[in-house]
Parts: C-alpha cells; structure tokens; sequence
C-alpha cells in the first residue's frame, strides 16, 4: 500500500531487525526480556540449550539491531530490551500509520467488490 | 497510498489517500453503517452512528476480542465527512483511558476520476502520554513476536 520507494526504505531500515529475530533462539530471549525484564547472561543461558558463549554471540546480534543494550547493576550485566524506540514518537506513527494502511486495504476490497 | 505529515508538528498528526473504484454513495455506505464500517475496521458495533454519539464495538482483531472501542462521532456530512474521537491503542483492560487525550480521526471523500479519492487524517498524538505510546510499541514487538511464531510452526509443518 505503500509507494515502491518508501516500501524499499522502511524494509531496508527494518532487515537488521527482521535479521536479529530471525532466529529461534534470539527470538526466545526477546520473549524473555520483554516478560521478565532485565536478565544477566546466566539467567538468559538457563533454560537454553546451547552455551553462554554462544548466547552472548546472539545478544550481540540482537545489540547491533538495536533490539537489546547491556547495563551494568552494581556487579553484574544486565541484558534489557531497548527503551530508545519506544519512545520515539516518529516510530509510534510508523504504527499508526500500519494500522491505517491494513484497514483501508480492507475497505478497499469491500467497496470495490 | 501515501502518508503525509503536517510540517508544524511531524508527530501529531498523520494523512493517508486512497482511490477507491467505488462511488462516493458506495464508499460513504462503508464508512457511515457501523455494521460495514465494523467489517473494514475490525469491531463488532451494535449501536447505529449519529453525529454525537457514543458508540461501542467489540474488537473483533484476533488476539484483541477481550476489548471494546469507544468511538465519539462528531460529524456526518453524507458523502463528504465523517469524523470521529478515540484512544488509539486502547489496548489495556485494566486501564481507564477516559481521562487521557483522544485523537480526531477525519475521514474526507471527494469524487475522483473512475471513483472516489478517500483522505483520512489522525491528528492528536503529541498529546497522547509517552507511556502509552511505549506499551503501543510493545503490543506491536509482542505482536511480531507471535507472528515469527506462527511463520515458524507453519514452516515446520507442525
């Protein structure tokens, strides 16, 4: 419904992010931060059967996406879904403007039926 | 379709254009009959619209059909206008939205060649709390992350 170029750009913009969570396992952890909050690399490796080596090697794909960021809490490292987007009004648009997109492609079939 | 947004503030207010091969009485039907308008924009209304009114509709989006909107319809110019106020993203239970700002909706027809040009504008955003707008996104990444999920049981086959 988009216009061929701004289609182009917003999937550009959004191949790292459709990339980092492409994968069933970083999908996993952006299930888990996002239903229990900041976690440390061991709580992320429990539960998952692969190493922490290789877990952190998801969380930095996950990082360079801009999905998640570390923060350091006193002695440990906590892993959290990035706050920054969520803010971003410009981006809440984005998904209003979907939202938008989807139903009058739906009006689109009914009146032109 | 395009998306236009208005130069004084790039974040409050979006517009959106269609042309739809319908009449101008045709697609004014499936915006004013809150039955067809239900259809398209995916809620359950019982009440008829009537400039306003306070109308409820079940969602009927999956995932969402626990909730209801509530839309005040302001005006209804046949075939011309049609507006409405609402709390987008008003997707908590819990949460009482009635006291946060809503946003205007305007839904303009004009008739065009073969069909009718169809313009709607939201506007209102900036004053919508950032919290809200926060957990829109959130409903929207938990939304992704189901549908990664379906993708992947679809392509597993299970």
């Amino acid at each position: 419904m988009l216009q061929g170029r701004s289609v182009a750009a917003s999937l550009r913009k959004g191949a790292p992010v459709f990339a980092a969570l492409g994968d069933e396992t970083r999908l996993r952890i952006v299930a888990r931060l996002s239903s229990d909050g900041p976690l440390s690399i061991a709580r992320i490796t429990d539960g998952e059967a692969v190493t922490r080596q290789a877990i952190t090697k998801h969380l930095n794909v996950l990082s360079s996406a801009g999905l998640v960021h570390g923060v350091r809490r006193g002695r440990e490292r906590l892993w959290e879904l990035k706050p920054a987007p969520l803010d971003d009004a410009r981006r809440y648009l984005d998904l209003v403007s979907a939202r938008w997109d989807r139903a009058l492609a739906r009006l689109k079939v009914l009146v032109e039926d | 379709m395009t998306t236009t947004t208005n130069p004084a503030s790039e974040t409050d207010r979006i517009e959106k254009r269609i042309t739809l091969r319908a009449a101008p009485s045709r697609v004014w039907q499936a915006i004013s009959s809150s039955r067809e308008f239900g259809t398209w924009f995916e809620a359950e209304f019982r009440e008829e619209f009537a400039p306003g009114a306070t109308v409820h509709g079940r969602i009927t989006h999956k995932g969402f059909e626990h909730l209801t909107m509530e839309l005040q319809i302001e005006r209804m110019e046949p075939e011309r206008l049609f507006s409405f106020r609402w709390h987008p993203f008003a997707i908590e239970p819990d949460v009482d939205y009635s006291a946060e700002s809503t946003t205007l909706v305007e839904i303009r027809l004009e008739p065009a060649q073969g069909g009718t040009e169809l313009i709607v504008s939201e506007s209102g955003f900036d004053r919508i709390p950032a919290s809200r707008r926060a957990k829109a996104f959130e409903m929207n990444a938990k939304g992704w992350a189901e549908q990664l999920r379906n993708i992947e049981r679809h392509v597993a086959g299970a």
